[in-house]
């Protein structure tokens, strides 16, 4: 047996024995050439000892590289350590020497051949740590060998040398076929083999998200879970994140992975425990929520979230910020959990702050009055911004919990006479809110408000005292005196606060005339003549044309009745959150933001490299004459994840604009000129006038601004009547009102098989708009824009312009529900804005669904009868002929006729874009508007789809 | 995966520093160093992202440990890592300090080339590491059989045991650590309450043992017990109700989950077998009542009673009680009748210890505190009393029923091995709001 000899410890050797740590003493002048001759001395413990200084001088960012031939002249030898500590130099400086690296190769080479495991697997791991294009070359024939190396050592180490070697040279890889071998490996007798295998692969799958390198399919599935028994932790951990990204075929097989993924959640390894979290909360979406099963596994779910706070704080940081998601996902798994989530005196800062927000998110009316003791004992804590935060929960308990507001009012008011300055002013900024939630209630504290004015010098407390002060100016009876004292430094203050002053003074101007118009005057003209800030003085400007044009309209807007606010002001948009889901325990869970959002890369680089396509409606002409329209079949390399392209429209600062020509100034002034002149008339002289927010709320003055509403559908009529399948008139599919001003109504059609969405884009915004942008979520069609968003110039106020947006199926597919679902992000230089809309199935049936009779028969016999779905078509006048050439005009191809009994049979078939084929039996009786349809597909879910495609097309 | 990991004492120079991936530059060990270890503020967050570049950091005593990536990697799993990492090593070499990690700096170097490959943790059980990575090297001459014993050791489904150990004498030790945890209100309300609970075992077994452990679990005996009525009603209340638990790797979790027992191969020597919690019934063994009177503006009267709720045959030790003072305390004056007192002004407190005390006894301490007259508008804000303790039971009522052990191959059974089991009790977070 080996010697095992006791690493020297400090604490029992003091000082007697030579210790490592001497290698560490500060070096002298002419230490190199010192170094040189021990290294190349003929004394075996001289080489080593002087091969370890210079992996200290290393270690400490010395520049040690001069010494590189020495030391790969002591690489050839059969002492272990020795060779693992010039490995260990090769490594850093082999690419900083790449000729003479090359020296080293033979060594390499020579130690894959070594009858010890320990030393091919050392040579084969190091070889491919060294990226020297000419080493690489000669790391192929060792490591194809050592990937079928009779030792599972050896065999581990090259699975993981692959990923290395396609990092350095990605072609080299596929073209020497290791992708294949690897592949092979997941069947490898050995759990660690398999289990480095998937994470290698995963690795590489994810810089190509278009080819299907895991092949994920029932088979290896099971493969995958039985390795997950047998192998470490960390393998259990690479297995449970591939599983994750499987996507199983129905709800029986995501069943069956839950269950034999759940004992996992036993696992003493926090990072098994959530990536086994991470599986079951994905494969539940597909589960019904009906099944004993589901909410077995919604009870499972709970303790071992829990046990991850007992870890250490780290890792308790890290499943906080997860469970934040879990619980904004499906609340009911720890809704009876809130005690765990009370802060303790010794946490650390960043798990109090966390825990914070998860108490806030599961505070309910059963729970509330333990929840607000808590927060109170909190507020009186030393970190400030704990503090401050706990502060702000009170007063979000009291938005969301009806019941409590009272003793959180009470609790905010008890909190602002403790004097202490950032826990007042956090305090007035929350009550502000409170105000706004339950108008009329708690006006009463506003004196004791009122008191602390002079203490508050944050610019968020003082515009919501000042706020505060406006929106009650009837009964503050001396109002008038307390704006005017903000307004002596009005040009000191911040932008927040001048806008928030002048909206109160015109509010208490409305209230009381009398006595403020010399006040109002004041702050108009600081507003318009002396500001240069462009917001304040458009709504000085606004302010002061309505109330020299018409007061009454004047008070009917800016003292319009308040929309509520809601009570989760801070939830993670539902697009993003379903993201995150899948990618629980990993780093965008712990950021709360997409991976493109941190992550640069060969990701990144693919988004880049998107066709540039014209994207107006001229190119819905024929594949044949549109050369850009290639077939979708060749497009999924360039086309990169939903994922990424949503992260990067969330991202909006760090890319260029994604479309657009460069702006041209025109327009922009012209726009601006508009809104000035006389734009600013017909804007409120307009009939469809609706008293906009905007006086109350600063942050939304350009925000909805409706108007010209009935217009859009007139002007829908006329598009889309050329040949082809049907195209429905345009829906408004986002409403000014929600997307800051940007009005979105549109449809969908296809012609001569390309799809398009045809939308028009309304500018009811007070700014110009630009820098448009799209981007789909993953749909159970893959539908995504086959180009960019192409707005030529930017949208002036109350402009409109039609486009016309290519669209192709090769996108990320994820079964939606409903099945013809389509999340759509929408992004300008304002903001993004989301919004979902149905399309019609029709747009994805393609132009060869025409089945031979024979196959026909065969295939409706083929599909067993359960699969076949019958409805009723009403009120529908047509005659067969008619029928079939209507429908034929939407790629519904009639294959045959009969007449049985009176009634005419049709016998038709469609094939959609991924390749589903639907059957049909369509009858018809002369004289009976009602027709009755049987559709057969081998995926039932599309036929209630495409029984509602029937019926839009007959219709019409 | 980890792109690089980099160790470093306080002042932040770099005493390891090895990187896995090529897309981590030269100038990452400085960015931590500048933005995390230098930084004015406190850390607010484990995670920090420097451009674009995430750092994942743990400390031990002064010394920083930060792993880095550029990916989307898994940061339950760094952080898991890091902490192996920390095992391991002072598996190895004892204490992390900085004259450890630079007296062992090569080693250091030997095992992060191996537990960890192009950024992908590989096996770190010190076990297995010991077999092969020792500071003198292996030999090239080991023989065929004993590479390959250490490579299928290393990558075998058992990788935390090697087969061939003997001992004259099979014994295991099972220590059952809990640590209750408490926050009540000043009026005896119990605001939460839970008992954290691990499995320590030291075994020194011969060959390959299959083990079998077995607990007053709820659910087992439960199970056990639906056959005989009559004894369902007596375990029944001396079973207890365990919230969740997880086992070390060893235990065959499917095997825990379709049946709820708990067999495993255990490593050689200590490891931890299980961590367990539970919040109902816990035996609180202590219950702190305090008073705090604030006489004007300079003076504070303190007085806490302590009650021990436990057997009377049993004693606690090592008993503290923490009573924060205000910063502007002057002079404070105690008087205990039991144990020593003693006010503390460097940690703003006075600390109370007591060696030994019975169950079922009752003890006090009464206290006044002088205070400096100061313009600070904002109250003093009451830190709670907290409480440290250890008692010879475990406070969740668990209980050892039995371990049994089968080596299939070697000729000792079940009886011939000698078993220790031992109960602590030990008080986590126990505070007494105030």
């Amino acid at each position: 047996m080996m010697s095992k000899l006791r690493p020297q410890s400090s604490a029992t050797n003091p000082g007697t024995n030579m210790t490592d740590s001497k290698y560490f003493t500060t070096t002298k002048k002419g230490e190199i050439f010192e170094l040189k001759a021990e290294l190349n001395s003929d004394k075996k413990e001289k080489k080593k000892e002087a091969v370890k200084k210079v992996i200290a001088s290393m270690t400490v960012g010395k520049d040690v590289s001069a010494l590189f031939p020495d030391v790969v002249n002591c690489m050839q030898t059969d002492n272990l350590e020795l060779k693992k500590l010039v490995y260990l130099y090769l490594m850093n400086y082999a690419k900083s020497q790449p000729d003479m690296a090359i020296m080293a190769v033979n060594t390499f080479v020579k130690d894959c051949e070594d009858p010890n495991p320990l030393i091919r697997a050392l040579a084969v791991r190091t070889m491919g740590c060294i990226r020297v294009d000419k080493i690489t070359e000669y790391l192929c024939e060792p490591l194809r060998k050592c990937l079928k190396d009779e030792d599972p050592y050896v065999r581990k180490t090259a699975a993981v040398c692959v990923a290395k070697l396609h990092d350095i040279n990605a072609q080299l890889v596929e073209d020497q076929g290791f992708l294949d071998t690897l592949k092979d490996l997941i069947s490898d007798s050995n759990p660690m083999v398999v289990a480095n295998a998937v994470a290698a692969l995963s690795e590489i799958a994810e810089s190509h998200p278009s080819s299907n390198l895991l092949d994920l399919n029932p088979q290896s599935i099971n493969k995958l879970l039985t390795a997950l028994n047998e192998c470490t932790e960390w393998g259990q951990i690479f297995i449970l994140d591939c599983l994750a990204n499987y996507m199983p075929k129905d709800d029986r097989e995501a069943q069956s992975i839950c269950e034999r993924v759940t004992p996992r959640l036993s696992h003493a390894n926090s990072a098994v425990v959530l990536s086994a979290v991470k599986v079951l909360m994905k494969f539940m979406e597909m589960l019904s929520k009906d099944l004993d099963y589901y909410s077995t596994l919604l009870k499972k779910l709970a303790p071992p979230l829990v046990t991850l706070l007992s870890a250490e704080p780290e890792l308790q940081y890290v499943a906080l910020r997860n469970i934040n998601l879990i619980v904004q996902k499906r609340p009911e798994i720890l809704k009876h959990e809130m005690k765990v989530f009370f802060v303790k005196y010794n946490d650390p800062i960043y798990v109090k702050l966390e825990k914070l927000d998860i108490m806030i998110r599961l505070a309910s009316q059963a729970n509330i009055a333990q929840v607000l003791a808590e927060l109170k004992e909190y507020a009186t804590e030393v970190d400030v911004d704990f503090v401050r935060k706990a502060v702000r929960a009170i007063g979000r308990c009291a938005i969301k919990v009806e019941q409590s507001a009272e003793r959180c009012v009470s609790t905010l008011l008890d909190l602002i006479q403790t004097k202490v300055n950032y826990v007042v002013q956090e305090a007035i900024v929350v009550i502000k809110d409170i105000f706004r939630k339950y108008p009329n209630k708690y006006e009463s504290v506003i004196a004791t408000l009122c008191e602390n004015l002079d203490s508050l010098d944050e610019p968020e407390a003082r515009a919501a005292m000042i706020w505060i002060v406006g929106e009650y100016a009837e009964r503050i009876d001396n109002a008038d005196e307390l704006l005017e004292s903000f307004l002596e430094g009005f040009h000191d203050e911040s932008t927040q606060v001048q806008l928030q002053l002048l909206t109160a003074i015109v509010k208490l101007f409305l209230k009381k005339p009398t006595e403020t118009q010399e006040l109002v005057q004041q702050v108009l003209s600081l507003a318009t003549q002396d500001s240069d800030n462009p917001d304040l003085r458009d709504r000085g400007y606004i302010y002061w044309r309505l109330l020299s044009t018409d007061p009454v309209a004047a008070k009917e807007v800016v003292l319009a009745e308040k929309p509520l606010i809601s009570e989760e002001t801070d939830l993670i948009e539902p697009t993003l959150l379903d993201e995150l889901i899948c990618y629980i325990g990993t780093l965008a869970s712990v950021y709360h933001k997409p991976p493109s959002a941190f992550v640069e890369g060969s990701r990144g680089v693919v988004h880049k490299s998107l066709p540039p396509r014209t994207g107006s409606s001229e190119s819905a002409e024929s594949p044949e004459t549109a050369p850009t329209g290639a077939p979708p079949s060749e497009q999924p390399a360039v086309i990169p994840a939903q994922g990424d392209l949503l992260g990067d429209l969330l991202n909006l600062d760090l890319g260029p604009p994604v479309s657009g020509p460069p702006l041209t100034t025109a327009p922009v002034q012209m726009g601006a000129v508009d809104l000035l002149g006389g734009g600013l008339d017909s804007l409120m002289g307009g009939a469809n006038f609706a008293a906009p927010p905007a006086g109350t709320m600063p942050a939304n003055l350009g925000a909805p601004l409706g108007g010209g509403l009935g217009d859009l559908f007139d002007l829908a009529g006329g598009v889309g009547t050329l040949s082809g399948s049907y195209v429905a008139p345009k829906a408004v599919w986002l409403p000014a009102m929600k997307a800051k001003g940007l009005e979105i109504s549109g449809t969908f059609s296809r012609q001569v098989g390309s799809i398009s969405m045809d939308l028009l884009l309304t500018n009811k915004a007070l700014q110009v708009m630009s820098d448009f942008a799209i981007q789909f979520n993953r749909n159970s069609f893959g539908l995504a824009p086959a180009a960019p968003l192409q707005v030529h110039a930017p949208l002036s106020p109350n402009q409109t312009v039609e486009i016309s947006l290519p669209l192709n199926t090769v996108g990320s597919v994820m079964k939606m529900d409903p099945l013809n679902n389509l999340q759509v992000a929408v992004k300008n230089n304002i903001d993004v804005f989301y919004f979902s809309t149905l399309y019609p199935l029709h747009i994805l049936f393609v132009e060869d669904g025409k089945m031979e009779r024979q196959m026909f028969l065969a295939t409706w016999k083929d599909i067993p009868n359960e699969n076949e779905a019958q409805f009723q078509i009403k009120d529908c006048p047509l005659n067969a002929e008619a029928v079939s050439s209507k429908l034929q005009g939407s790629n519904i191809f009639t294959i045959a006729k009969r007449n049985v009994e009176g009634q005419d049979m049709l016998y038709q078939s469609l094939k959609l874009t991924n390749g589903i084929w639907v059957l049909a039996e369509l009858r018809v009786q002369p004289g009976n508007p009602t027709f009755t349809l049987s559709l057969k597909c081998r995926a039932p879910e599309v036929s209630q789809h495409v029984y509602q495609a029937y019926e839009t097309i007959l219709k019409n | 995966m980890i792109g690089g990991l980099f160790i470093y004492n306080h002042k932040g120079e770099v005493l390891i520093s090895r990187v896995y991936r090529d897309d981590i530059g030269r100038n990452a060990v400085d960015a931590f160093r500048v933005n995390v270890i230098h930084a004015r503020q406190q850390v607010r967050s484990p995670v920090t992202n420097i451009a674009r570049t995430s750092f994942f950091h743990v400390k031990r005593s002064n010394i920083w440990l930060a792993a880095v990536t550029k990916q989307n990697v898994n940061a339950a799993m760094v952080f898991e890592f890091l902490y192996k990492m920390c095992d391991v090593m002072a598996a190895y070499f004892g204490k992390i300090s900085e004259e450890n990690i630079k007296n062992n700096f090569v080693l250091i170097y030997e095992l992060l080339d191996e537990i960890l490959d192009f950024g992908y943790p590989q096996n770190s059980e010190t076990g297995a590491l010991k077999t092969f990575i020792t500071q003198q090297g292996i030999k090239s001459q080991l023989t065929k059989e004993e590479q390959s014993q250490i490579t299928s050791q290393v990558t075998g489904q058992i990788g935390w045991r090697r087969e061939g150990i003997k001992y004259r004498r099979n014994e295991l030790f099972l220590d059952v650590l809990e640590s209750v945890n408490l926050l009540m209100s000043p009026q005896g309300q119990v605001l939460s309450a839970h008992v954290s609970g691990r499995v320590v075992m030291k075994s020194y077994l011969s060959g390959m043992p299959e083990c079998k452990f077995g607990m007053n679990d709820k659910i087992v005996i439960e199970k056990q017990g639906k056959g005989t009525a009559d004894e369902t009603g007596k375990s029944g209340k001396q079973s207890i109700a365990i919230d969740d638990c997880t086992f070390h790797q060893c235990v065959r979790l499917s095997k825990f989950d379709s049946e709820r027992s708990i067999s495993f191969i255990p490593p050689d020597g200590e490891f931890e077998l299980m961590r367990y919690r539970t919040t109902k019934d816990i035996i609180l063994p202590f219950r702190v009542i305090p008073l705090v009177r604030e006489v004007g503006r300079t003076k504070l009267e303190v007085k806490v009673v302590i009650k021990s709720n436990f057997k009377p045959s049993l004693l606690a030790q090592k008993i503290e009680v923490r009573i924060p003072t205000p910063l502007n305390t002057s002079g404070v004056q105690v008087i205990c009748m039991k144990g020593k007192a003693k006010y503390k002004a460097s940690e703003n407190a006075i600390v109370w210890k007591i060696k030994r005390m019975a169950g079922m006894k009752e003890s006090q301490i009464s206290a006044e505190i002088e205070l400096l007259p100061t313009n600070d508008k904002k109250k003093w804000a009451r830190p709670p009393i907290s409480m440290n303790f250890e008692v010879p039971f475990a406070p969740s009522g668990l209980k050892v029923r039995y371990l049994k052990v089968f080596e299939p191959k070697l000729n000792y059974s079940d009886h011939d091995v000698i078993k220790w089991v031992r109960y602590i009790g030990r008080s986590g977070i126990y505070e007494t709001r105030c």
